[in-house]
This record gives C-alpha cells, sequence and structure tokens, in this order.
C-alpha cells in the first residue's frame, strides 16, 4: 500500500503578481522624464549626454539618483521618482 | 524511534511551513531539484524530524521573526532558517552561528541584495572566531578554504539556501553574476587563534575576548599567493603587496576591500619580527600605493585605468580599512591566499564587512 510523505516547504510561500505593463506613451511632449543614476560610475557622464539631447528636442528633465549602486532604491527615492515624473530613464554603466 | 514520535506530536504545533507531499515511489531529493530549491548539487530533505531536531540547537522560538531576505524582501523565522539548514547538511549546533551570519548579512551595509544582483563574482564569506569554533569542529587548518569539514561547508552553503528559497534569488534572475564563482556555493572558515600573541579578526573588529562571532565579507575566492623565498616582513609585505594590486585590475583602485588569509609559515616571518596585525595591515596598506602615471586609462598601452588627471598623484590600492588579515592553514607551506572583494566599494561608508556576536 502506497503512503504519502512529506517534507517542508523551504521558500517564503509567496508568489509573484504579474502586472500589466503600462503602455508606453505615444509622444513625451508635455511629460517630464526622469532620469535616475543608480550611482555606477560614470552614469552622471551618460545621463548629462541624455539631459542634453532631451532639452535641445524641448522635452523636460528631472535627475534622480542613489547614492551607490551597491544599494536598492528606497521607497522614499521610488516614491520620488513616481510623484514627479511621467517615465524614467536609468542610467546603467561603468 | 524517538525522533519519528516526537514529529509526530510536535510537527502539527511547532512547524508552520507548508507540507510538500510526496509518494512512496518518489525520492524526496529529487523532488527538491524539481522544486528548484537546491544550488545544483543534492541536499538533505527536510522532514519534520530532522527539522526539529535543527530547531533544538537554538533557544529561539521557530516563529521569531529573523529579517527580510532580499532580493525579495521575504520574511525569514528561525523554522525557515532551520529547514534550509537541514537541506545545506547542518547539524543542530550550527544554527546560532547560521543565525548570527544571516543576520550580519542582513546589516544595511552589508548591502546583501547588491551583492547578489551583482554582475562580480561575490558572495557572502563568513570567517567564524572564539570558543564556538573548537565547540562545533570548524577548520582553521590544513584545507581550511576547501572542502571536506561540515561545519565550514554547511554554513555557508545554508546561508546562500536561503537566500535563493527564502529571499528568490537565483541565477540568472536577480542573481545576474557574469560568471560567477565556486564560493558561491559556500566560503566558510574559522581563524586559527592557537597563538596568543595574535588578535583575532573578531577582537580587532570590537568583539570582546571569550566571545564568538561572525564576519561576514563580500568577496570570493581563494586566489593564490607563493612566496618561498622572503625572509624578512618587509620583504614579504613587497610581496604581498605585488598580489594584492592585482585585485580586479592592477590599473584600478579604491574599489574592492581584501582579505588575505596569512598561512602559518608567512605569519612566522611576521611573528618572529615582532610584527603584529595593525603593523602588517598598516604595511601592506603603504605597500600598496603606486605612482598615478602608471594607472591612468591608456598607460602601457592599456585601457583600464584611473582619470589621467590623477597621474601626478601617489595612489593607494586600498582605503585605509579595507585590507583584514585573517589567520588559518596547514602549519607546511609558504602560500597564502587572498580573497578579492566586491568592487562596488567605492563608497567606504556605504558598503562594509559585518561582525556579529553570535549568541548561544
Amino acid at each position: 500500500m502506497s503512503t504519502m510523505n512529506w517534507m517542508r516547504d523551504p521558500t517564503a510561500e509567496t508568489e509573484s503578481v504579474m502586472r500589466a505593463r503600462r503602455a508606453p506613451p505615444k509622444s513625451l511632449e508635455g511629460l517630464t522624464v526622469g532620469l535616475f543614476d543608480i550611482g555606477k560610475t560614470r552614469s552622471d557622464e551618460f545621463l548629462n549626454r541624455i539631459e542634453q539631447r532631451m532639452c535641445e528636442r524641448g522635452i523636460n528633465t528631472k535627475r534622480f539618483g542613489k547614492p551607490t549602486n551597491a544599494k536598492v532604491a528606497s521607497k522614499e527615492i521610488v516614491d520620488k521618482v513616481v510623484s514627479e515624473a511621467d517615465v524614467v530613464l536609468i542610467g546603467l554603466s561603468d | 524511534m524517538a525522533e519519528k514520535l516526537e514529529a509526530k506530536h510536535r510537527g502539527a504545533t511547532w512547524l508552520a511551513a507548508r507540507k510538500v507531499e510526496y509518494g512512496d515511489s518518489i525520492d524526496p531529493a529529487e523532488v527538491c531539484y524539481e522544486r528548484g530549491w537546491t544550488d545544483g548539487l543534492p541536499v538533505t530533505p527536510p522532514t519534520d524530524e530532522r527539522i526539529i531536531a535543527m530547531l533544538k540547537g537554538t533557544t529561539r522560538k521557530p516563529d521569531e521573526f529573523v529579517g527580510r531576505i532580499p532580493p525579495n524582501l521575504s520574511e525569514c523565522t528561525v523554522e525557515k532558517v532551520a529547514i534550509n539548514a537541514v537541506m545545506a547538511g547542518c547539524k543542530p549546533e550550527y544554527m546560532p552561528v547560521l543565525l548570527a551570519a544571516i543576520e550580519a548579512a542582513l546589516e544595511p551595509v552589508f548591502t546583501l541584495h547588491g551583492v547578489l544582483a551583482t554582475t562580480y563574482f561575490s558572495a557572502p564569506v563568513i570567517i567564524v572566531n572564539g570558543p564556538v569554533v573548537k565547540r562545533i569542529g570548524m577548520n582553521s587548518g590544513i584545507n581550511a578554504l576547501g572542502q571536506g569539514n561540515r561545519a565550514n561547508a554547511t554554513i555557508g552553503r545554508a546561508l546562500n539556501l536561503i537566500v535563493r528559497n527564502v529571499g528568490g534569488g537565483r541565477p540568472g534572475e536577480v542573481d545576474r553574476s557574469t560568471l560567477g564563482a565556486p564560493s558561491k556555493f559556500t566560503l566558510c572558515f574559522a581563524e586559527d587563534e592557537s597563538d596568543p600573541a595574535w588578535q583575532p579578526l573578531a577582537q580587532a573588529r570590537g568583539i570582546a575576548p571569550g566571545k564568538s562571532a561572525v564576519t561576514l565579507f563580500q568577496g570570493h575566492g581563494p586566489e593564490a599567493f607563493v612566496d618561498q623565498k622572503s625572509r624578512t616582513p618587509e620583504a614579504l609585505t613587497k610581496s604581498f603587496a605585488m598580489s594584492l594590486v592585482k585585485i580586479g585590475h592592477p590599473k584600478l583602485v579604491q574599489s574592492a576591500r581584501a582579505v588575505l588569509v596569512l598561512s602559518p609559515e608567512h605569519y612566522g616571518i611576521y611573528r618572529e619580527a615582532g610584527w603584529d596585525r595593525a603593523r602588517i595591515e598598516r604595511a601592506l596598506y603603504e605597500a600598496t600605493i603606486r605612482p598615478g602615471a602608471e594607472l591612468v586609462a591608456g598607460a602601457d598601452g592599456v585601457g583600464e585605468g584611473i582619470p589621467a588627471s590623477r597621474a601626478g598623484e601617489q595612489v593607494p590600492k586600498f582605503h585605509e580599512d579595507a585590507l583584514m588579515v585573517v589567520r588559518a592553514g596547514g602549519a607546511a607551506g609558504l602560500f597564502s591566499a587572498i580573497l578579492p572583494g566586491w568592487l562596488a566599494g567605492r563608497s567606504r561608508t556605504e558598503l562594509q564587512p559585518v561582525t556579529k556576536e553570535i549568541k548561544e
């Protein structure tokens, strides 16, 4: 006769929730583009160039960042980006 | 039989984790593989008997909150620690060391999320000091950085399994390491405290004598160091410096910490000359200062390097507090080891090793 055995789950027993992505805007006109510096070396050089190019096209930009790439952005920083920018571009570079 | 009866009696009341059922004809080790619960090596299936035995290694209650494990910041209880400790192959008496290691890893300055997520090679390296070392039979001698000792092998493995299973940190997902390293399975060892003249690492980092502690470092390795001819501390220090400056790349500076695992024969050269930890660490820092002109991007036809604006400086390889010397290894062999740190250490305050006392 077959018996049922068990072991215990080593995971956090949580499940990911899939959320639909927001549709990207058709145009950046009138929107604020957040430029987010993750704290890597030379991120600022990359974002400076992007900001310059966007300004030349009349697109509003706003700079955000975190002090080091070694740590995740705090909730406060993420909330600030959400409240002050319509779309965000993250600079990853070395 | 006693354990089985206890598991039957206590399992339902002590343990809150979900039961995962399998039939007699199923290999439980394969169940763990199929569910993605292993690091690639087989794990010990976490049955109620084993978990309850593991929980006896700590006075902490199974439902006690330990912390939130990145990357998912999932809640981790003592029970979940015990389950993963079973899977890693730990003995119950390792639990206080493992719990201290988890708490150290969760200190914000340890940046565990970043250590997992980086494209670099790093993972938590665990160094254990104090009376617990002998009590649980850890190895600080021959092959201390290698295989063969259950405590060394499984405590480090358990921490990494907790990040994987509780935190959800898996290679190819949030773990983005370009190449990884064998030390991502486990790199945990004890310091050799047999010489009373030597200040153990934990005491150098503020732990009282007679107490046990873990020190967690963001690193990988080991990298080999050989010098069979230097006979003075000055010569040996210069020699170590030649290897230490290569961490990451010889022309990269002030971005990584390092652990130097000093073998008994190399240590003997310092000891005979009366050099202590502080003097060795200071001398190594000074010996790794080099002319900026040799390190700038493009120098020697190599693109990597520091900005040209620093060409006129004398440039240290490390920040002043970035080197930790640890004694370990077998009595024979003029070999030592370097454990290179994560290159994200540009900011000394944002990223640091962490030492925690082990509460037994």
